[in-house]
């Protein structure tokens, strides 16, 4: 199906006023890794020049220019998976506060998990959720559709019809498919169409009713754990019919050593599989969990400090693929209740990108490799023309001090939940200014 | 029972043993030393409380506990209220946080709380502006059970310190085993832990205390026996494959108690399962302090209501 096409459906035509030019900016081009002083010319929703060419002095008077003053610029984040509640939640999140959130954390394109009410396994609810996209969104908003129906697990969705209505990947969300011979289909069949799997690996069994990390600290709290093996049988069992099947396959979210040791072996045997980490993960431990906050209650849980450093790690050496926000709006009738009992999830659209530059901070990562896993790298396994600093690139850009702090106010959320780990937090690198195919949406 | 100082004069609330320091626990013993003197006499009665409401807020089935909590509350002169949620709109679908926020309206002085959920006690006293006392939640603590395990032991051993204290049963699931642990190795007790594997919970050897698989090894010259409750449903091959096999390794009848020194003694936090964990001639033998902790239990609440008192509104 044409991708360029499904974009401009779900936002709607490409800015085709003034043109506008970005100078004096720090570029950073994620798929080149690099970093230099520049400038950029937009024009018709895209990028039409870009370097050290592209300065005031170079440009006609027709275009409007905006001065970053050294700020980086950067193609806008790539969100792979984002919970939104519309429909059926719409007093969490709705497309419309997603989106502003989206956009004033400097990210451009999400793709909405089908764990909606009802749940996106029908064609007709893509269509819903495109129109409602191109309406009320400021960035563009593409909806991943089920891979079974009613995200039960047991019988395959429709993946052509959904695909054709416009379904960028197929993921059961939340919910981790039980059955090994559904799975086995599922991938069989979506090879046939090259859809893409995402799926979140986790034995409903074994996690029981576990609600934290497996360990020590559970221990002292008193809570059933889900030990790492939860989640890498799952993996490995998914990554040998992947073997089977040759299906693309994407591990929604890890949390584990053991995961990132299979996903290792798996890339080196060739398999079409990649991975992604929540940002939660990464900069986050159980330890936050404190005296049972529940913000901290995510799934899969936060891990032990060990199993962080591991995946910044791999982070680092390019074994982890993506990391997305894992936005998962939560509010107090879910929330304020004993620990056990409170919904899993964490809202992070708006403190992406911030909270990653604290890995940048603290050293291991580098900036335009933070960048890669929330741009280009989602944008290839989706096979989307954005998250690319080129020529001919949509004009999907943001722009960001990565050294101005600021301290993080739950109310000044754009979320409607305020389910933040990061409450608070002092964090650095706020988004300035965020563009949709050359427009202004957050400024 | 007259004390110049409040051993929990540092918090409104007595939510875990984790919180509370070695002379905080010594000088909540002293004091529930004075309280079985006194609840072994006729006039049983004190004033302390009185004018003081205490609530009873059981979200799980209790008789000993509440029972006690509310014996304890009626010698210090306290009007007790038990709400039992059955009868309550918990039923009715309210959520935990607004249960606490109506009863808080109600201005008792005290609450406590039994829940099934682990930190919900905490939860509930971040809630509301009177003492909170936990009285088991989830798979926790149970901090008065501990206390009063603890004051039964010095009781009967005139110590703590050095003393090999054996916990056998259903460690991964018990509250009592957690309080315990962290009670008596803060006190300076040897504590082991004895159970099968399944009913281990993950990180235990990193507490503090030597883990035993058998209990030919686990209660062997242990000077306190002490045996958890396993729940039925724990049976059904779920942890456990069946009672009879538990009763084989980990039940304690009297051929087993020999392992232990000559002088050990029996405790269980009750009730008990016949048969199951404990055999009966060791149960209502004459080393068991089955029913001891039950008076016991008094004591200790009596003593932490009356610590807790000092910083009551207006007190």
């Amino acid at each position: 199906m044409n991708k360029a096409n499904l974009n401009e459906t779900a936002k709607g035509a490409a800015h085709t006023g003034r043109p506008l030019a970005l100078i004096n900016a720090s570029l950073i081009d994620p798929k080149a890794q690099t970093q230099a002083s520049g400038g950029v010319l937009i024009e018709n929703g895209v990028i039409q020049a870009l370097g050290p060419s592209v300065t005031r002095a170079a440009l006609g008077s027709h275009i409007e220019v905006i001065d970053c003053g050294g700020d980086c610029v950067s193609p806008g984040l790539i969100d792979m998976r984002v919970f939104i509640g519309e429909p059926g939640a719409e007093h969490r999140e709705t497309i419309a506060s997603a989106s502003a959130a989206a956009a004033a954390g400097g990210v451009t394109t999400l793709i909405a998990t089908p764990d909606t009410n009802p749940p996106v396994d029908d064609p007709a609810v893509v269509d819903f959720l495109l129109r409602r996209a191109r309406d009320n969104a400021k960035i563009r908003v593409l909806p991943a559709a089920a891979l079974t129906k009613g995200l039960r697990g047991e019988e395959l969705a429709e993946i052509g019809l959904l695909q054709e209505a416009g379904a960028i990947a197929f993921t059961d969300g939340a919910h981790s498919i039980r059955s090994s011979k559904v799975m086995r289909r599922l991938l069989s069949y979506a090879r046939d169409f090259d859809a893409l799997v995402m799926h979140f690996p986790l034995d409903h069994d074994l996690a029981a009713s576990g609600g934290m990390n497996a360990g020590l600290l559970a221990t002292r709290l008193g809570l059933p754990g889900i030990p790492p093996e939860a989640e890498s049988i799952i993996l490995d069992r998914d990554l040998r019919l992947v073997a089977a099947t040759g299906a693309r396959y994407h591990a929604a979210l890890i949390s584990t050593s053991q995961s990132l040791g299979s996903i290792a072996r798996a890339k080196a045997a060739g398999l079409p599989i990649t991975c992604a980490v929540s940002i939660n993960h990464l900069c986050l431990n159980e330890n936050d969990i404190g005296d049972y906050r529940t913000f901290f209650k995510l799934s899969p849980p936060l891990r032990h400090e060990d199993e962080r450093l591991k995946l910044v790690e791999a982070l680092a050496t390019g074994l982890i693929d993506v990391i997305v926000s894992d936005h998962n709006p939560q509010d107090v009738e879910t929330k304020r209740l004993p620990f056990d009992e409170a919904a899993d999830g964490a809202i992070g659209l708006e403190t992406m990108l911030s909270a990653g530059l604290r890995l940048v901070a603290a050293g291991p990562i580098s900036l335009p490799m933070l960048l890669s896993r929330m741009t280009v790298r989602p944008a290839e396994i989706l096979g989307l023309p954005q998250g690319r600093l080129a020529i001919g690139a949509p004009a999907d850009l943001i722009r960001f001090d990565p050294d101005e702090p600021y301290v993080v106010d739950p109310s000044k959320l754009h979320s409607r939940s305020k389910n933040t780990p990061f409450e608070a937090a002092h964090l650095q690198g706020r988004v300035k200014l965020t563009l949709v195919a050359g427009r202004i949406v957050h400024d | 029972m007259v004390s110049a100082v409040s051993p929990l004069s540092d918090s409104r609330h007595l939510l875990g043993i984790q919180g509370l320091s070695r002379s905080q626990i010594e000088l909540l013993l002293d004091q529930a030393d004075s309280a079985v003197d006194l609840s072994r006499q006729v006039e049983k009665k004190r004033n302390v409380l009185r004018g003081r409401t205490l609530i009873n807020l059981f979200f799980e089935a209790s008789t000993r506990t509440q029972a006690s909590f509310e014996l304890a509350g009626k010698r210090l002169g306290a009007d007790v209220m038990n709400m039992a949620v059955a009868n309550s709109s918990v039923k009715k679908g309210e959520t935990l946080i607004d249960t606490a926020a109506t009863l808080n309206a109600m201005r008792p002085d005290m609450i406590v709380v039994r829940h099934y959920s682990s930190g919900a006690v905490d939860l509930l006293a971040r809630k509301v502006d009177c003492s909170v006392i936990n009285a088991g939640d989830g798979q926790h603590e149970h901090p008065t059970q501990a206390l009063l395990d603890a004051l039964t032991i010095r009781r009967r051993k005139g110590r703590i310190e050095g003393l090999t204290i054996a916990i056998c049963g259903d460690v991964a699931h018990s509250r009592v085993a957690r309080s315990n642990m962290i009670l008596l190795t803060k006190m300076g007790a040897r504590v082991r832990m004895v159970a099968p594997s399944t009913l281990l919970p993950t990180g235990i050897d990193q507490m503090g205390v030597e883990v035993h698989r058998s209990m030919e090894t686990g209660i062997k010259d242990a000077d306190i026996v002490m045996m958890l409750r396993v729940q039925r449903e724990r049976m059904d091959g779920a942890f456990l494959p069946s009672t009879r096999e538990f009763f084989r390794f980990f039940g304690l009848d009297a051929q087993r108690l020999k392992l232990a020194k000559p002088d050990a003694l029996v405790m269980h936090p009750g009730p008990i399962n016949r048969g199951v964990e404990i055999d009966s001639e060791v149960a209502d033998g004459p080393r068991s302090l089955i029913n001891e902790q039950v008076e016991m239990g008094v004591a200790v609440r009596m003593a932490v209501l009356e610590s807790l008192s000092k910083h009551l509104r207006n007190g």
